[in-house]
């Protein structure tokens, strides 16, 4: 890959739009990174993408801002790192700090509130794109454990509200005991 | 020195807050009210509320929230480096450890365990966050009556437009923001 600075314009555009303009927080801007830099500019594939978003949840802080430092460095080092990170961080910040002197406005506002909604189900309809794309290519693969550990998280996060640290560490466990082997890469 | 106080208050924060999300704000209720009283309790809770609705993770939001009410602008600065600096430090060791070890044994295990943990995670995300924009509620409401038809369409075109590979990731945004808001016009 060419780390110009054509390359760190986008890398710092993109995700500081993607930042900007992704209601909700969180994990949300996780998929939206991933169908920008892998689907789209083909920084990065499925699976190191995936590697780098499962140890970003698994560390202390933010998993957007954590996803964006490793994924950032992945690309092109320390560098990488800050320009992403710079980019994640920026946009709440402005417009938080914004918001902060017209709150009232803000949060009355009917406009406001029907271009923030509209924003949310265009994340919600791209959310649902990079899901239904790894499903698929995961389902193709018919390996049987993989399946299962996606299903049993779903449940365990979406109906049972286990905490997610204990899930995460459930699947870690399960892993190093039953899935070292390669054709669980 | 408020600055230094700011920084170290949310370092802390950085550090402790395990589990992403939502997490965070036990910590920062701790540091920001009962540690340091620089806010109250109803304004806590409206730094909730903005957060809902405006980009960004939550942790990041309350920084620049409570930065801003003690030191303004620089306060948010600090308060947000503050947050931010423990991630960094923290994956950046652990990129370097996953190129190092990633390969091994027990490690490859451990990761293969996780990666179809975040599909399900993602999936899991998805799904809040179509019945919330859709019926307002994080979990599958028992009746159809409070759909949000606008709101459906919305969703359905955009999801269209992003699987024909029509808009890329942040026209989608922008566009189902426009979309929603003129609809509105139309409907009314």
């Amino acid at each position: 890959m060419i780390c110009d600075k054509d390359f760190y314009w986008k890398l710092f555009k993109s995700t500081f739009l993607i930042s900007a303009f992704t209601v909700g927080g969180g994990f949300v801007i996780v998929p939206l990174l991933k169908a920008k830099f892998v689907d789209e500019y083909h920084w990065l594939d499925d699976k190191e993408t995936l590697t780098m978003v499962s140890v970003a949840q698994s560390a202390p802080g933010v998993v957007a801002v954590n996803s964006a430092i490793i994924m950032g460095y992945k690309m092109a080092g320390m560098s990488g790192a800050f320009c992403a990170t710079l980019a994640t961080v920026l946009p709440p910040l402005i417009i938080l700090t914004i918001v902060s002197y017209f709150y009232s406005f803000f949060a009355t506002n009917h406009y406001v509130q029907l271009v923030l909604k509209g924003m949310q189900c265009g994340a919600t309809a791209l959310i649902l794109q990079v899901m239904y794309d790894l499903l698929k290519k995961q389902w193709k693969k018919r390996v049987a454990f993989p399946i299962v550990i996606t299903i049993g998280t779903f449940l365990a996060n979406y109906f049972f509200n286990f905490n997610m640290m204990y899930i995460v560490l459930v699947d870690a466990l399960i892993g190093l005991f039953l899935l070292q082997d390669k054709k669980y890469d | 020195m408020i600055y230094w106080l700011l920084f170290c208050s949310f370092c802390w924060v950085g550090v402790f807050c395990v589990g992403g999300g939502y997490a965070s704000v036990p910590l920062i209720q701790h540091q920001v009210i009962e540690l340091h009283h620089w806010l109250t309790m109803p304004e806590f809770l409206d730094v909730f509320a903005i957060s809902q609705m405006t980009p960004g993770p939550i942790g990041i939001n309350a920084a620049t929230f409570v930065g801003t009410k003690i030191a303004g602008l620089g306060g948010a600065i600090v308060a947000t480096l503050g947050f931010v600096t423990p991630s960094f430090i923290i994956m950046i060791g652990l990129a370097k450890l996953l190129t190092k070890y990633g390969d091994v044994g027990a490690i490859r295990g451990i990761l293969n365990g996780l990666r179809p943990a975040v599909i399900g995670l993602i999936a899991s995300a998805g799904v809040m966050f179509f019945t919330l924009a859709i019926w307002n509620t994080q979990k599958i409401p028992n009746s159809l009556a409070s759909t949000d038809l606008s709101g459906l369409l919305v969703l359905t075109l955009a999801f269209i437009a992003v699987k024909k590979k029509i808009f890329g990731v942040i026209q989608t945004l922008i566009a189902a923001g426009i979309l929603n808001l003129a609809l509105a016009f139309i409907i009314k």
